[in-house]
């Protein structure tokens, strides 16, 4: 299954969850196809063919 | 000073882009002893920026997410609510910019982000141009404090038009917090002179030759400010006025 991690293309087993993908949430937010996907939620939230999923944290900024 | 009700322990804010490394943050964040420390959101990638956030963590000082980059309400909104959910913090704030030349506000998205950020309970602090009626529209709309910039981000230019940073300090009630332009200490005191409530500086402090020594410098800068401001400066006058008495000099 291919999805779009970060603007990059990404092979995946099979249906995975939110949290498989982010095994260490700390300090960071997810989104799927431009909805944040509350933590709480990671563990029942499926990935599916073509998502576009955003992985952030915070960097250094002004 | 207050915002939204929360007490900051300074009037300094601080960000921390442009600084060589984590221990150069811990550095410039001691030296500071800042109110707030901004952050920006940005996608993870594998070289142990998670850190950051245990690096800032540990100083205790408040983290305030900005929305850096964005262009539009829409991407501020989403960088906003992912911001919330990265770090636990429904402070946010909210820059929109027009064009990457002037990194200028676009006032309308601005005041449009503001409104739906507002909306679903976010503590916005917008950074926006100084100008009073932009000011009042942001605040009208429910936003916690408004940040006119003194000139433009990372131009070090200072406060390029002090009376429309006093005019923005008389048509609000909210809190006032100079934001981007400043170069130096004595920039960040006079916007405490005419009449904001802090100051936010990044590459004043993160670029300088010595940024731990600009930091501390921002920091008695700021409390100099202030305590002018509370004082009272004396009115300007076009001749001179002698301070020594008249009265009782010496006859030749």
């Amino acid at each position: 299954m291919k999805v779009h991690v970060n603007g990059e293309p990404r092979e995946l087993p099979g249906p995975v969850t939110v949290q498989a993908l982010v095994p260490d949430g700390r300090g960071v937010a997810v989104a799927v196809n431009g909805t944040v996907v509350r933590a709480a939620a990671w563990s029942v939230t499926t990935l599916g063919e073509g998502d576009r999923i955003e992985v952030v944290t915070a960097h250094q900024g002004g | 000073m207050q915002i939204a009700g929360e007490q900051l322990a300074s009037r300094l804010w601080v960000g921390t882009g442009g600084l060589p490394s984590l221990a150069a943050v811990r550095a410039v964040v001691a030296a500071a002893e800042p109110g707030l420390v901004t952050v920006s959101m940005r996608r993870t990638s594998d070289t142990g920026e998670g850190s950051l956030l245990d690096t800032l963590r540990a100083t205790g000082v408040p983290l305030l997410p900005n929305t850096a980059g964005c262009r539009t309400a829409r991407e501020a909104v989403f960088t906003a609510e992912l911001a919330r959910e990265a770090l636990g913090t429904s402070w946010v704030k909210l820059e929109v910019i027009g064009d990457e030349t002037t990194l200028l506000p676009d006032v309308v998205e601005l005041v449009e982000a503001a409104e739906t950020l507002v909306r679903q309970g976010f503590t916005v602090l917008p950074y926006t141009t100084a100008d009073p009626v932009v000011a009042l529209r942001l605040v009208d709309v429910g936003c916690a404090a408004v940040m006119p910039l003194g000139s433009p981000i990372g131009s070090g230019r200072g406060i390029a038009d002090p009376h429309a940073i006093e005019a923005v300090r008389a048509a609000v009630d909210v809190p006032v917090v100079l934001d981007a332009g400043i170069g130096t200490a004595s920039e960040a005191a006079q916007a405490l002179e005419l009449g904001c409530d802090a100051v936010l500086v990044a590459t004043a402090v993160t670029r300088a030759e010595d940024p731990v020594g600009m930091a501390g410098a921002m920091r008695l800068a700021v409390e100099a400010g202030a305590l002018a401001r509370q004082a009272g400066r004396i009115p300007r006058r076009t001749a001179a006025r002698a301070s020594s008495p008249t009265r009782g000099r010496v006859a030749l």
